[in-house]
């Protein structure tokens, strides 16, 4: 497919606003904004396989859809690991270009499916794959594997530093299977690094009472007070939702969730 | 000025160079595959850091507002340790990843025949996937190295016109620029080529299919020298549609090639809030 930005032929103009001296305000302004955004992970694809589908066929282009379509047909006829890869693998490796990368991670998401990838093949492809390819494979988890055999996956994700990774390591399958040591240091993990809590699966009901976890986030707020730092707006929500006694608040908010220093190194 | 360096090892270099890349108006680079300065001694080495170049790079770039893509290749100097040519074998899965716009760097550093055999067999890697080649021309005996080169290309089943040859200097242009091949230069402190004798080659060859690159890696060099080829360029009376050619349309005509060039970082970055850096994980 020819992609859009490929071609560009224009003439010079500044794509991106005049750059600032290195170490001027304005600069910095400029990497303050650059960095506020990398804690806001991409938001996987939400919704069953057929609602993938259904979004898909309704937003691909025609030539994006054809090659879709094929690419499932394939993944449905020849499933499961042949070889050093598999046709439905190699589909995987192009689908950011063939479909667009906002529309990457749900094609992905459903050719899996399509294969019926258990988890042989999902280990695969996630230790073989880019981010963008390991990002999907923890998105399809929830879809494709019943018990916790999966795991170790989750658990190479959040040993990561990358955010994109780490906020799709904290969906449902982790909700359901990630043991209560390894969650909590998740939910500390999206703290550390910037990632939304409300990406975290199921939070409401893993941190309800949780008085482990609670300990651990005033753990953490007095240690940032202590450095004179800000605590994150996420943490007292977390620690709101451990309360016993709480009544769980709206699960829709999405946004506002500044990390502390967005490293954690 | 917007800059694309299509040439930069960003594994070494820190994230104040990327911050300062970024002030200078560098929106876009390619990280070729290469050598790290201490051998490697198995293929599982090179797929950690080819994994690198695909996952975390790529995400450390974007934080800055960059767009990272990579080539991917067995370079010239370890293709002659036998401990690590099996990687030849397992580059076809690397090949297809959306963020390999060529396969690369590849080329001579010895002259061996064991260069010669990875050469021509990851020419014909780039033509199957169709990819365009990145190939390095070596620091000795160096116009020596393009000819034989050049032979190589020549017989391979990649057209020239699908094959940046990298290192120029003003004993290499010439050959390098009737071939056929996109022409890259690296301006380094010391060696390879300044900004000086680079305004002086585009005086004298003009700006089509040259790709200025800094080549920054572990050693001395200077990630901000396509910015200076660029502010020399209008020092010395060239346009700013001749830098902007030279700067940002011929890296994005070559690796644009490969059909896999996504520079959305690049165009939304300052719009979005800079929420948009992780959109797609590009």
């Amino acid at each position: 497919m020819t992609h859009p930005h490929t071609a560009r032929d224009t003439p010079a103009t500044e794509p991106a606003g005049t750059a600032p001296a290195p170490g001027s305000p304005a600069e910095q302004r400029d990497r303050l904004t650059a960095r506020q955004g990398t804690p806001t992970p991409a938001t996987g694809p939400e919704g069953t396989p057929a609602d993938l589908h259904h979004h898909l066929t309704t937003h691909l282009d025609g030539a994006a859809r054809a090659w879709l379509d094929q690419a499932l047909d394939e993944a449905a006829a020849h499933p499961g690991i042949r070889g050093p890869i598999s046709v439905w693998e190699l589909r995987l490796a192009e689908a950011g270009r063939r479909c667009g990368a906002e529309h990457a991670d749900a094609a992905r998401v459903l050719i899996m499916h399509s294969a019926r990838a258990g988890t042989d093949a999902l280990s695969r492809v996630y230790f073989q794959g880019t981010a963008a390819e390991r990002r999907s494979v923890l998105h399809a988890l929830p879809h494709l594997v019943e018990g916790p055999e999966a795991l170790p996956l989750v658990e190479d994700a959040l040993r990561t530093n990358d955010t994109r990774i780490i906020a799709a390591a904290v969906g449902p399958y982790a909700a359901r299977h990630l043991a209560p040591h390894h969650w909590r240091h998740a939910v500390l993990k999206c703290l550390f690094t910037g990632v939304p809590v409300a990406e975290v699966a199921d939070l409401d009901r893993r941190a309800h009472a949780d008085e482990e976890l609670a300990r651990m986030l005033r753990d953490y707020a007095a240690e940032r007070t202590a450095a004179g730092r800000p605590v994150p707006e996420d943490l007292h929500r977390v620690l709101t939702l451990t309360d016993p006694t709480a009544t769980p608040p709206a699960r829709t908010v999405r946004h506002g969730a500044r990390g502390t220093d967005g490293k954690e190194s | 000025m917007r800059i694309f360096d299509p040439h930069i090892h960003m594994t070494s270099r820190t994230t104040d160079d990327y911050q300062a890349m970024h002030a200078a108006g560098v929106r876009a680079l390619v990280e070729p595959a290469f050598w790290l300065g201490q051998p490697r001694t198995s293929p599982a080495s090179f797929f950690d850091y080819f994994d690198s170049l695909l996952g975390w790079e790529p995400f450390r770039a974007a934080q800055y507002g960059i767009a990272h893509h990579c080539t991917i290749a067995l370079n010239p100097k370890e293709a002659n340790d036998p401990r690590c040519v099996p990687v030849l074998d397992e580059l076809p899965r690397y090949l297809v990843k959306d963020q390999v716009v060529a396969v690369g760097e590849i080329g001579y550093d010895s002259m061996t025949p064991a260069e010669d055999t990875a050469l021509a067999a990851q020419l014909q890697l780039a033509a199957d996937h169709e990819l365009p080649a990145l190939v390095h021309t070596p620091h000795r005996d160096k116009l020596a190295g393009l000819r034989r080169t050049l032979d190589v290309v020549q017989e391979s089943a990649l057209a020239p016109d699908r094959v940046l040859i990298d290192h120029l200097n003003e004993t290499t242009v010439k050959e390098a620029k009737d071939s056929g091949c996109w022409l890259g230069f690296s301006v380094y402190p010391d060696t390879k080529m300044d900004e000086e004798r680079m305004i002086a080659i585009l005086r004298s060859y003009g700006p089509e299919q040259v790709l200025v690159n800094s080549a920054a890696d572990w050693g001395r060099s200077d990630p901000l020298k396509t910015r200076r080829v660029g502010d020399l360029m209008l020092a010395e009376g060239f346009t700013e549609d001749e830098v902007d050619r030279v700067l940002w349309r011929n890296p994005v005509a070559f690796y644009g090639l490969s059909g896999r060039l996504n520079l959305d970082i690049a165009a939304t970055e300052a719009t979005h809030e800079g929420n948009s850096i992780l959109r797609g994980g590009a």
